[in-house]
């Protein structure tokens, strides 16, 4: 089932065309990689998403309804690439305001704290913390709410190997669960990690599948001589 | 409402230095106003309730212009803007913090100048307090503005003289708005915190409760709910 239904998305930021004729779908229970180099309007698909983005032309549905529907602010969770968490509280500080704004129990807070490990540091102030730990702590914030869609911009960046892997773990559970992922990565091995890939190049969609089927389709054996033909028989 | 209120009260307490500025620094200018006059009683007289009740409009301007400003560029306005919030939730939120803040501000200016300075006022002590909390939302409301336009902090920051100080030339406390030049005058009618000083020397000098000091309550209050309305309007669920 789809999810997410984008066709001939637009999108122009400072005067200058973003995205031009964005066109995919994306289902729910996978995990979905959105790659592509830095610039290529990963980030503003996203925003288009979450619908905090204003777009020129194009349809974007999510869960059924437009992007950015008052009703879709409970079930789509959406973590920037720069931590978006009050700095100057501590981190069980953050994850409480969200909460209440989203009328969750108080004991959610332990469970997203666990489910991104950071509850040694919960009582430590957001701003003395590492930068991968508050990147986590932006990540649980987003699950708090239990989301059915979660758009992730670029979330293990700077990460260890273990933590990487542990996030990649959760982003699958919770996929298992029924809920859609769609996260942007500029690194290719972390495309490895997608059930189902969308490359995107200056603002278009280059292309879309399995990293098996893109394989397949171009020959080639890593996911990075894959984009480099892609790109070659553009 | 409640639960932005409380984030934001948290985040005072977690700034003691920004706390004690808050409720230290309008303490030692009342004291240096006094010292200043202490051959001029009258003139302290004149002044020091004014000032009292505008010193939180002042205050509030600044650390909320440079609050919000930072709401805006860390990214945590974008994510309370896609989430299931209120616009009016987030600035009566807003608002109700930093009332209390003027609540605790206006008391200790007020502890210092009706005790040890031995200010006099005609009308009763917590009417001046209740007007720095009107005056502490007026200059809360003006700062959330002040903070669209700005891109950095020191521009926030220079907005206060830019918005501020021009009200307080014009407001009637350097000199009384009748000997103003026509064009001066009329200016100054149209700017809020005019009608505030107007309300707070009402009070002080005559301690007369009539129909022009309740207009000006009325014009005061009209100002800050109109401020924040053209602020909510500056907080967009998209952007470009």
């Amino acid at each position: 089932m789809h999810s997410i239904e984008i066709d001939g998305l637009d999108v122009d930021r400072g005067g200058t065309r973003v995205l031009s004729g964005v066109s995919l779908s994306v289902e729910a229970g996978v995990v979905t990689g959105l790659l592509g180099p830095s610039g290529s309007g990963k980030t503003t698909l996203l925003r288009s998403v979450v619908g905090v983005q204003r777009v020129r032309a194009g349809r974007i549905e999510v869960l059924g309804r437009p992007a950015g529907d008052p009703e879709l602010r409970r079930r789509v969770a959406y973590v920037t690439q720069a931590p978006s968490v009050y700095a100057d509280l501590s981190v069980r500080e953050n994850l409480r305001y969200f909460a209440r704004i989203l009328g969750v129990a108080s004991r959610r807070i332990d469970e997203v704290l666990a489910a991104v490990s950071l509850d040694d540091v919960a009582e430590r102030i957001v701003g003395r913390l590492s930068g991968g730990q508050r990147a986590r702590v932006s990540l649980a914030t987003a699950l708090l709410g239990d989301p059915d869609v979660l758009v992730l911009d670029e979330p293990t960046v700077g990460l260890d190997p273990l933590l990487r892997r542990d996030l990649w773990d959760l982003f699958h559970r919770l996929a298992g669960r029924g809920a859609t992922l769609l996260v942007s990565s500029h690194v290719m091995d972390e495309a490895e990690r997608c059930d189902s890939l969308v490359l995107l190049r200056d603002g278009a969609v280059l292309a879309t599948g399995t990293p098996s089927a893109l394989r397949a389709q171009t020959g080639a054996e890593h996911l990075d001589d894959v984009f480099l033909r892609l790109m070659e028989q553009s | 409402m409640i639960a932005t209120a409380l984030r934001v009260l948290t985040q005072l307490r977690r700034d003691p230095r920004t706390v004690v500025l808050i409720v230290g620094v309008p303490c030692l200018l009342e004291f240096l106003l006094d010292q200043v006059f202490s051959g001029r009683r009258d003139v302290f007289q004149h002044v020091g309730s004014p000032l009292l009740g505008l010193f939180p409009f002042i205050s509030m301007f600044v650390v909320t212009s440079v609050t919000m400003l930072r709401e805006r560029t860390t990214g945590t306005l974008e994510r309370l803007m896609s989430l299931p919030l209120a616009k009016a939730d987030l600035l009566l939120g807003y608002a109700a913090a930093f009332a209390v803040a003027a609540i605790l501000q206006a008391a200790a200016v007020s502890t210092l100048a009706f005790g040890a300075l031995g200010l006099h006022v005609a009308g009763p002590r917590p009417a001046i307090a209740g007007l720095a909390v009107a005056n502490a939302i007026l200059g809360m409301a003006l700062g959330l503005l002040a903070s669209a336009f700005a891109q950095t902090e020191f521009q926030a920051v220079q907005f206060l003289p830019a918005l501020a100080f021009p009200q307080l030339l014009l407001c009637g406390l350097f000199v009384a708005r009748g000997d103003m030049a026509p064009w001066l005058r009329g200016v100054s009618d149209a700017l809020p915190l005019s009608y505030a000083y107007d309300a707070l020397a009402r009070v002080a000098r005559d301690g007369a409760y009539d129909g022009w000091f309740v207009a000006d309550i009325v014009v005061t209050v009209g100002g800050a709910l109109l401020a924040l309305v053209v602020g909510a309007a500056t907080l967009r669920r998209r952007t470009d």
